[in-house]
């Protein structure tokens, strides 16, 4: 690493971790305290299978943050060409020998680990194109070849997380896609434009749309339709918030999960028994949490010397609460269901390992927010 | 690069763009927070209910009957315990082996098995599965000392309902049995109480008085999972027992009626004549009701259904006969009552009577000689009252008939199975058969036979009026809410009012004109019981302490022909079905008199060989209870 900037080479260890982003540190660490407790719950009050797994990732993905914040942001912007087509392959690789679960095809095994490659897309695409705007004069933002360039970038990889079928991922990819484009200047009336032919293209968009997909939208619209069948996930996610109340049941009090009528309690349902056993008041004080991280993420690109930083850490932020709006839309019933985790507090390790390397590149922007990119 | 205006223009354009979203995100994320705030606090309510209505379902366990007392507080249908082995597959380690430990210990039947197989398939994992409703205790110990094998295997206690006086009370109480479809949904109160296992009355006053006795259910709360599976109880919440019923019958005698009924198909009736209150009402054979509680063997039932003598039928309420002889106190009490006759009217009997060509023979041969009312009522004579009723006429009669009750029925409202029988008269014969009515028809109406049909209780009842002195009353079996003592019936009525204790009101129900004719007929009937040649004499009791006066009746059940009054055959020579009814009407002590009966003998011979001394052995007792029922005035006030 040290080849890589010679520049900076009298910052020290010592210095780097002192210039860590403590704020930020302290904050991801208490989400993680509160998701092993969360996950100690859906246990039911016992250490069990998904309470020593996810306190086991933490205890591999938080170290590795650090170590990925160690970097300089200048070897994540080299690397990142390089990281989006690794990604990309392994997309590729799982869409024809992937491990199939539950009707898709998304993961592979890597030994100790069952890998989803689309979650990892997640940070690689924001990657790709900050390095990309990063790169790319002004006066070519507009440009029929870039715009060309940047959307095959965004739409490769989600035609394949489409394909495995995996909804959710995909639209958190494109979004988090999208938002690098807003952020580099492509020009507004080109969004007004894909916006609107995107809702006249609608119906028959839905048309293309698996059953089950369908099902979740006419689901969502109407949960009392099939209350014990496709609505039943939604009905008992909200009986489970609502009945929290203002101070919740109290922890391990959720009556909802414990006496399992929370369907995906330790996935994407994590924040309804959350909001059960810890109220509103928990609730927005979850919120709170996540804002300060988003705020930090912000606040660091805002001070990032280099575009490649800024890009990345405001887009960066800009998906983090894109997943937790998805999420918590979905679980409150203001969106139909797609699968899409809660960063950190969701069980899932692919999802957690992408999000602590976007906050380790994040750190390492911090740390390195006088570094000029050429 | 670094220094190009390019490259800081490109910072101002990400970071007015960051602006953008950044005031976007702060909207969306007040939105979610709004969202929250609608469901944890606006709807909390709403969702907490939904919340508990999910986790807290209620087991409704059976409620325990009232019980069902004498009037001596005597329980004739209460509530056992009974040991019950229920299996919950769940926790059932090895379903076949269990089956065959189990099929050993209790010698269940293959059928059995092959329903305990049936119900496993059906029902949920965690629910349980009733292998016996009713273990015997040793089996229940047998059972339990072999529990450590039998894994899911679960003894229960539980309560069942209770004839402890078995087949004594049957036509009273009737019984209880599981209900079927129809009877759950025509009742309101059991279609809210319904649990599986749970028995309603089927019969008598078990279904008469089923919203009384039917009690209500515990309920036991319990937090089950999404898959209905029970995780611990959070209440029980104890049931009521249904209201006790106290009945104005006494055990003593209704078992003792059965003793004197034994084998023989009857009836016997015995009323208070004051209150009415029913002493005994017991119809021969019975059945063991407890026998319908867990289900009667096909076997057993076929043996009550096939008897053949008629068990299943309630002989005192549904059991028509003619009444035989014992309707001449009516017959003469008419007569006094509109001057067709007197004290010294005679009749000369010569064995039968001419009438239009057509021979009436009385019961003696012979013939009585010249009778008068006393004397033709103590031999029975039947010339004397074929011409009394030609005198009477029979539309007369009917009158002063149903004023004693005679075709109506007598406790009506408590037994759907009541008949009320017939007292003919000429309109009834010209709108029901369109014949004229033939004055032939009169006089064997005034000797009990013809179309005239009653059932023990009516002539129960009647005896019970004429006893009292004349004076309409309300028979009742259920001791009710505004008892009448017996002091206040007798001074009341002497006094010429009756106290009705439903209006709580005096009415006039004299049922004479002249008290002296009831006297009359009193006096008959105790010469008929005490006098020699009179036709129950030899069942007569000569200590004035029961002394009691009565009447005869025997009732053919098919006409006698020429030949048969020629053989005169005796009893066992005749085929059963074609032998006499033989009747008893009878009330005591003659002075001061308090209770009157009315037996029957389906197919006994005569009423003074078969039926009256019955009514000797059982005057006895009934008196000699007068005293202890006369003490038990703590009447418990119960509402029906």
């Amino acid at each position: 690493m040290f080849q890589h900037d010679r520049l900076n080479s009298e910052i020290t260890l010592l210095q780097k971790i002192k210039n860590l982003d403590y704020t930020l540190l302290i904050s991801v660490t208490l989400l993680s305290v509160i998701s092993v407790l969360v996950m100690y719950s859906t246990d039911g009050g016992e250490i069990l299978f998904h309470t020593k797994n996810h306190f086991l990732k933490l205890a591999v993905f938080f170290p590795l943050m650090i170590f990925v914040a160690l970097f300089n942001i200048k070897f994540w912007h080299n690397f990142s060409y390089i990281i989006y087509f690794i990604v990309m392959l392994l997309l590729i690789y799982v869409s024809f020998f992937g491990i199939k679960a539950s009707g898709s095809q998304r993961w592979m095994d890597v030994y100790f680990f069952v890998l989803q490659p689309s979650e990892l897309m997640k940070i690689a695409i924001i990657m790709c194109l900050a390095k990309y705007y990063h790169r790319l004069k002004v006066e070519n933002v507009n440009s029929f070849t870039s715009i060309t360039i940047v959307l095959s970038v965004i739409i490769i990889p989600t035609i394949f997380v489409v394909s495995q079928p995996d909804l959710g991922t995909s639209i958190l990819i494109a979004l988090s896609g999208l938002i690098i484009l807003w952020l580099g200047g492509v020009k507004i009336k080109y969004f007004i434009y894909s916006f609107i032919t995107f809702l006249i293209s609608l119906p028959f968009i839905i048309s293309f749309l698996k059953p089950y997909q369908k099902l979740r939208i006419l689901t969502f619209l109407d949960p009392d339709r099939d209350p014990l069948g496709a609505g039943y996930q939604i009905i008992q996610s909200k009986i489970a918030i609502g009945s929290g109340g203002l101070d919740g049941k109290g922890f391990l009090k959720g009556t909802q999960s414990y006496l399992d009528f929370l369907p995906e309690k330790h996935t994407d349902f994590i924040f309804t028994l959350f909001s059960e056993e810890f109220g509103f008041v928990g609730s927005v004080g979850l919120l709170i949490l996540y804002s300060i991280i988003i705020f930090r993420i912000i606040r660091i690109g805002s001070i990032s010397r280099s575009n490649f930083a800024r890009l990345f850490c405001f887009g960066y932020a800009f998906a983090i609460f894109i997943y937790i709006v998805v999420n918590l839309s979905m679980v409150l019933g203001l969106l139909p269901i797609v699968g899409s985790p809660l960063p950190i507090m969701s069980y899932g390790g692919s999802s957690m390992l992408a999000t602590m390397i976007g906050f380790g590149i994040v750190l390492s922007a911090k740390i390195n927010h006088k570094q000029m990119i050429a | 690069m670094i220094k190009s205006n390019s490259g800081i223009r490109k910072t101002d354009v990400i970071n007015r763009r960051m602006f953008i979203i950044g005031a976007a995100k702060v909207v969306v994320f007040a939105g979610i927070v709004a969202r929250l705030f609608s469901l944890q606090i606006n709807e909390n309510k709403k969702y907490l209910t939904l919340s508990d209505k999910n986790r807290i379902r209620e087991w409704k366990l059976p409620p325990t009957r009232g019980n069902i007392v004498d009037y001596f507080g005597n329980v004739i249908a209460g509530n056992l315990k009974v040991y019950q082995l229920h299996i919950i597959p769940e926790q059932v380690e090895n379903f076949n082996y269990l089956l065959v430990r189990l099929k050993n210990l209790l010698n269940l039947s293959d059928k059995k098995i092959a329903r305990i197989n049936k119900l496993k398939a059906e029902l949920k994992p965690w629910d349980s599965i009733i292998v016996s409703e009713n273990l015997s205790w040793s089996q229940f110990v047998k059972i339990n000392n072999y529990l450590y094998d039998l894994v899911g295997v679960k003894p229960v206690m539980t309560i069942s309902r209770n004839y402890p006086f078995n087949d004594v009370y049957t036509h009273v109480l009737g019984y209880v049995s599981q209900p079927n479809e129809k009877e759950i949904l025509n009742n309101q109160i059991i279609q809210e109480r319904f649990v599986p296992g749970m028995k309603i009355g089927k019969l008598g006053l078990e279904k008469r008085l089923e919203n009384h006795l039917i009690g209500t259910n515990a309920i036991q709360r319990y937090e089950v999972n999404a898959y209905g599976k029970r995780i611990n109880q959070l209440e029980h919440q104890k049931g009521q027992q249904g209201s006790k019923i106290r009945l104005t019958v006494d055990t003593e005698i209704q078992k003792a009626c059965r003793e004197l009924l034994n084998e023989k198909a009857g009836s016997i009736s015995v009323m208070d004549i004051y209150t009415g209150d029913i002493i005994a009402m017991y119809s021969s054979p019975s059945y063991d009701p407890n026998l319908f509680l867990f289900g009667i063997s096909q076997d057993e039932w076929q043996l009550i259904r096939n008897n053949p003598l008629k068990p299943l039928i309630n002989k005192t309420l549904s059991g028509l006969y003619s009444p035989g002889s014992t309707i001449k106190p009516i017959v003469a009490l008419s007569a006094l009552e509109n001057n067709v006759i007197d004290t010294k009217f005679k009749v000369k009997c010569t064995g039968k009577m001419e009438l239009y060509g057509q021979t009436f023979h009385c019961w003696k041969e012979k013939g009585h000689g010249w009778v008068s009312l006393k004397n033709a009522m103590k031999q029975s004579c039947d010339t004397y009252f074929y011409e009394v009723s030609r005198l009477l006429g029979v539309d007369r009669l009917n009158i002063t008939a149903e004023k004693f009750g005679l075709g109506k029925k007598v406790l009506g409202e408590y037994f759907d199975n009541e008949k009320k029988g017939l007292f003919p008269n000429t309109k009834w014969k010209k709108n029901n058969l369109g014949r004229g009515w033939v004055l032939g028809e009169t006089l064997i109406t005034g000797i009990g036979q013809g179309y005239i049909q009653s059932t023990p209780l009516q002539l129960c009842m009647m005896t019970a009026q004429i006893a009292n002195g004349g004076y309409a009353i309300k028979p009742k079996i259920i001791v009710d809410s505004n008892p009448i003592s017996y002091e206040d019936a007798k001074q009341s009525m002497e006094s010429g009012l009756l106290f009705d204790s439903n209006s709580d009101s005096l009415l006039d129900k004299k049922l004479f004109k002249n008290k002296k004719n009831i006297k009359i007929v009193q006096e008959s009937m105790f010469a008929s019981t005490n006098e020699r040649f009179g036709t129950s004499y030899k069942s007569r009791i000569d200590d004035p302490k029961y002394q009691f006066a009565g009447k005869t009746g025997t009732a053919q059940v098919k006409k006698i022909s020429k030949r048969e009054r020629e053989l005169d055959l005796e009893l066992e020579q005749i085929p059963y079905k074609d032998r006499d009814h033989a009747l008893y009407v009878a009330y005591g002590p003659y002075v001061n008199p308090r209770y009157a009966l009315s037996i029957i003998i389906e197919h006994g011979g005569s009423g003074s060989k078969a039926a009256a001394p019955i009514a000797k052995k059982l005057f006895k007792l009934i008196i000699d209870r007068h005293e202890l029922r006369n003490k038990q005035s703590n009447f418990e006030r119960i509402t029906i």
